[in-house]
């Protein structure tokens, strides 16, 4: 039996906005029967350009239907620019976390908001360069690129966790490696010793301010968002959001997921990454 | 709340006779069997006598049966033990339905170098015996067929394919751990050298299985060590698991008449009442070459896990072949095997019943699932859009 947060458990039992919107005015269908889990994603903006209202269709298991019914709660409110930020971590988080097999549910909806939302706008979803990698579950190297970045997965099992793809014949598995070997690839630079030696306090800082510049102000800058580094205490790092990232209610996630491990990957393995208020 | 469970294939309760039968003997009766003071020896006797129950069971002499620590233990040893005395041999013969038990080991065998022949199933899960016998050859060195099959309760038959394996000199091994105390099993009117049974799927506890061992076959131990088992077996004996497992076998005989009117009756019920208020719902594998306690039914566009979930409110427990409860990415092998399709398979729900329930049991199931299938319809994508219709997807 799979261990569900209480969350979980509500969205399922009683999921939120279940059905289709007439006339919507963003529509998305992604998954496959085949695949075992599908979902349909409607959505209509009031006179203010905002969400006024969102419905799903899930074929799919609890989770699927909790995270479907989960991010149409999210959606109700926002501006079309800022239902675009809402990644599969956020839907996660909202539902008080899902188990590792099941993020693919979380995964399934962020695609559906992606493509509702690219309906939206009339533009079209096809990416014409991106190549099924795994043919059992239709998953292209783009998508895959995508969930080992976003969510920093490193083995095929976290990918297959997130994507589906190498759940099935396992013939994909080879070439899902590269891929991961790729993005890390290009992620590494040639800093970061093996050996670190002991840092003095002006080197951390130096350091710490290197990696925000060279790591993770541009990733935040990409989603509208920014960093400032107010003060290094011993090994907390106190930083301030600014911009999106000061609104987004997934910045908590953001901060620990992300600028903690990079800071600890490229400064010191026992920094603790701490917001305070702007 | 009381539950209603319909999973015994999983899993069964330990009678209360089977539990008090193996209670004296971890605190007070606890002295091993092989010890030569009398403390001991009154424990081998116990020993002895379970050991009969469970040989009378399955119509095979005591020294034909081999204590096990599971169901799998007892796979994996008599499937290996045919290899070692096959030396040269280099093909097993197996079906595409098995359980993980053999299933996986004869997958890990294939990667060490042997030639594994996995015999298809039709739409119903039924072997294609002709199919079986053209795949019998002098390198065979094993076939392993189970005698009836987990998720859809469909008995082979595996009696002819153990005559046939004979007629070649062919060792014929099957995993009855769903059939015994199921149907009735005669070692003496058969040609079958190996089977395997498992104490946790008729009453007994988790954690005790058996390999029957046909006299005169040759047989070489799985884990070796003391000289427990005539030398088959190493290991101390799980005394109190044994003497259960006789008890409870000693039940499964008289219960096996009970089990072929009563759990059938109610398993027909539950079926047909439930293909009658869901549409769109069918049964998964032979109805007719079938236990008498399963059925597995496919509720199309919807996905077992859900329904699992929502019946666990009302206390009813069964399992479902879906990908989400598989706990890989894919519905069940079986049904894959079957050709079912992806719309079917992932809505499958398997009920195995036992002696132990009722028609209070069958009547909640039957009053509260269909409006479980119902609300998990109106939420999927394909209900309404192919409502009669094929799917799309
Ligand atoms: C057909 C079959 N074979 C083998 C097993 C494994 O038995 P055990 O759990 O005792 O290892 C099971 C039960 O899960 C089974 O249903
Ligand atoms: S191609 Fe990816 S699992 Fe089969």
């Amino acid at each position: 039996m799979w261990e569900y947060t209480d969350k979980v458990r509500e969205h399922f039992l009683n999921p939120k906005n279940a059905g289709e919107i007439e006339n919507p005015d963003g529509v998305a269908e992604v998954g496959s029967i085949a695949c075992g889990d599908a979902l349909k994603l409607t959505f209509k903006l009031d006179e203010n350009k905002r969400i006024a209202d969102a419905k799903f269709k899930t074929f799919g298991c609890a989770s699927a239907i909790a995270s479907a019914s989960a991010l149409t709660e999210m959606l109700k409110g926002k501006t079309v620019e800022e239902a675009m930020k809402i990644t599969n971590q956020d839907i996660a988080d909202y539902l008080g976390g899902l188990p590792p097999e099941k993020m693919h549910c979380s995964v399934l909806g962020q695609e559906a908001l992606e493509k509702a939302i690219e309906s939206y706008r009339g533009v079209s979803h096809k990416k014409p360069d991106e190549e099924i990698v795994c043919v059992c579950f239709g998953v292209t190297d783009g998508e895959i690129e995508r969930a080992v970045r976003q969510n920093h997965l490193t083995t095929v099992e976290e990918v297959t966790n997130y994507t589906k793809a190498g759940g099935g014949c396992t013939n994909c598995h080879e070439k899902i490696q590269e891929i991961i070997d790729r993005v890390y690839a290009t992620q590494k630079t040639e800093e970061g010793p093996a050996e670190r030696p002991k840092l003095s306090n002006i080197q951390k800082i130096r350091m710490i301010e290197e990696t925000i510049e060279r790591e993770i102000r541009p990733s935040l800058k990409h989603d509208g968002g920014d960093i400032e580094l107010v003060d290094v205490v011993g090994n907390r790092v106190l930083v301030a959001m600014r911009g999106a990232c000061a609104t987004c209610q997934a910045s908590q996630a953001t901060m620990k997921g992300f600028v903690e491990w990079k800071l600890k990957e490229f400064v010191s393995p026992e920094l603790v990454v701490e917001e305070v208020a702007s | 709340m009381k539950e209603v469970y319909l999973d015994n294939n999983a899993t069964t309760m330990v009678a209360r006779e089977v539990l008090d039968e193996m209670l004296p003997y971890f605190h007070d009766y606890y002295g091993n069997p092989s010890s030569m003071h009398s403390f001991g020896g009154q424990v081998a006797r116990k020993l002895a006598e379970a050991r009969q129950k469970i040989a009378s069971l399955l119509g095979a002499d005591p020294e034909e049966i081999i204590f096990t620590s599971c169901g799998t233990e007892s796979d994996n040893a008599a499937i290996m033990s045919a290899l070692a005395n096959s030396p040269g041999k280099n093909h097993i013969i197996t079906s595409r339905v098995e359980h993980p038990a053999v299933k996986v080991l004869c997958e890990h065998l294939a990667q060490k170098g042997y030639r594994v022949t996995m015999l298809s199933v039709d739409a119903e899960g039924m072997l294609d015996m002709n199919e079986y016998e053209a795949s019998l050859t002098p390198d065979t060195a094993v076939v392993s067929i189970m005698w009836a099959n987990n998720e859809t309760g469909v008995i082979f038959p595996v009696e002819d394919a153990a005559r046939l394996a004979r007629e070649r000199g062919i060792p014929f091994h099957t995993d009855a751990v769903q059939a015994a105390g199921k149907i009735p099993i005669n070692m003496k009117g058969n040609s079958i050298d190996m089977l395997s049974i498992s104490g946790h799927k008729l009453h007994a506890p988790k954690g005790i299985g058996v390999l029957y061992v046909r006299k005169g076959t040759r047989f070489s131990p799985f884990l070796i060590g003391g000289h427990q088992e005539k030398g088959r077996r190493g290991g101390t004996e799980n005394v109190p698991a044994i003497i259960a497992l006789g008890k409870a076998c000693e039940l499964a005989g008289a219960n096996m008449e009970k089990e072929n009117t009563h759990v059938r009756a109610l398993r027909d019920r539950l079926e047909s009442e439930l293909l009658k208020a869901v549409p769109q719902s069918k049964v998964n594998g032979n109805r007719r070459q079938r236990l008498p306690n399963t059925t597995n039914i496919s509720f199309e566009f919807i996905e077992g896990e859900s329904i699992l979930l929502l019946m666990d409110q009302f206390g009813i427990c069964a399992s479902s072949g879906s990908a989400c409860t598989s706990g890989s990415l894919q519905p069940s092998h079986v049904l894959r095997a079957m050709g079912v399709p992806y719309t079917m398979a992932h809505g499958s729900i398997r009920f195995s019943l036992s002696v132990y329930n009722t028609a209070e049991d069958i009547d909640l199931v039957i009053n509260e699932l269909p409006p479980i299938i119902e609300k998990l319809r109106v939420l999927s994508p394909y209900w309404a859009t192919t409502q009669g219709a094929c799917a799309t997807a």
